[in-house]
């Protein structure tokens, strides 16, 4: 057998049993969201609107503190322990690995003093392209401290 | 940063372009900082050498964000109901980016009134790096 063929052959392998990881959670992440964090991600993302840097801004809006731009919670992911845990649960590499989409359904605005707790598992895994590209989905959901559901997100992972 | 007003939304409509300015070094080690990611991908050059790559690239996320703003630039960030992306192709520093937003479809769900919007982020060479859609409450 080529070596190309038993790289692909492996790689199969190695999907089937990863599928068994499908519907697996991971512990909760809770994280507190703060004012100089909210102005750094904001800064960093180009926003312009003072409601993102400006506490006063904020409030004279009727919001408590600082708004958290659309894709803050992003950040609430990578605060993880091991951030790359799925990766090594699922055996691979994190140099072959891509972020093919990612969406949001919102609930509530985030704001800086909110503390968000994220629920993570994995929703789904498939491959296309006869198995030479193989996808994992992750699906979360956001609350904040009085337990009330902010927002919800899909992230796909593309192994290639 | 309201110039163009979404009550008189129709289908087919443009909302302003955002044009920025070419991705550099500097936007991927300060969004790194910023969002938690450190994926040396994205801020490593001798990583990404030695896994084959030319160059750093830009995060997705970084890109979704960008984008986003042509969404806050024109609506309450409250009205935002929905924001959906998929990479396309990989961003490269260097890549002047613009991104757009049209509304493809005003209806009313609830009682309440929604734009639904196709995204885009493309850049100088017309290059597709982002699409995507996005709901909006707009009554």
């Amino acid at each position: 057998m080529k070596w190309s063929k038993l790289k692909n052959f492996l790689a199969q392998c190695n999907l089937m049993l990863n599928r068994s990881l499908i519907n697996k959670s991971y512990p909760p992440i809770i994280f507190d969201v703060e004012k100089q964090r909210v102005k750094f991600f904001s800064k960093a993302t180009g926003q312009t609107d003072p409601v993102y840097f400006d506490e006063d801004v904020a409030k004279e809006k009727g919001f408590p503190s600082l708004l958290a731009p659309l894709t803050f919670l992003t950040t609430v992911s990578h605060e993880k322990k091991n951030p790359y845990q799925y990766l090594h649960d699922l055996s691979i590499d994190m140099k072959n690995i891509l972020h093919a989409s990612q969406s949001y359904k919102y609930h509530h605005l985030v704001f800086a003093g909110d503390q968000i707790t994220m629920e993570s598992k994995i929703k789904d895994m498939y491959d296309k392209k006869n198995g030479t590209l193989q996808f994992i989905e992750f699906e979360s959901i956001f609350l904040n401290q009085n337990k009330k559901l902010i927002a919800e997100s899909l992230s796909t992972l593309v192994i290639r | 940063m309201n110039i163009w007003n979404y009550k008189s939304a129709s289908i087919g409509e443009f909302l302003p372009e955002l044009k920025l300015e070419p991705v550099s070094r500097t936007n991927l080690a300060l969004y790194a900082g910023a969002s938690g990611d450190h994926n040396p991908l994205h801020i490593d050059t001798d990583y990404v050498n030695e896994i084959g790559l030319p160059d750093v690239i830009a995060h997705g996320m970084l890109i979704m964000g960008y984008l986003g703003r042509v969404l806050t630039n024109n609506f309450s960030q409250g009205q935002i109901l929905e924001y959906h992306v998929q990479f396309s192709s990989i961003t490269n520093i260097g890549d002047k980016l613009t991104c757009s937003a049209k509304v493809v479809k005003i209806f009313t769900n609830d009682k309440k009134k929604n734009l639904e919007l196709e995204l885009s982020v493309k850049n100088q060479d017309d290059d597709l790096k982002l699409k995507g859609h996005s709901l909006v409450k707009i009554l």
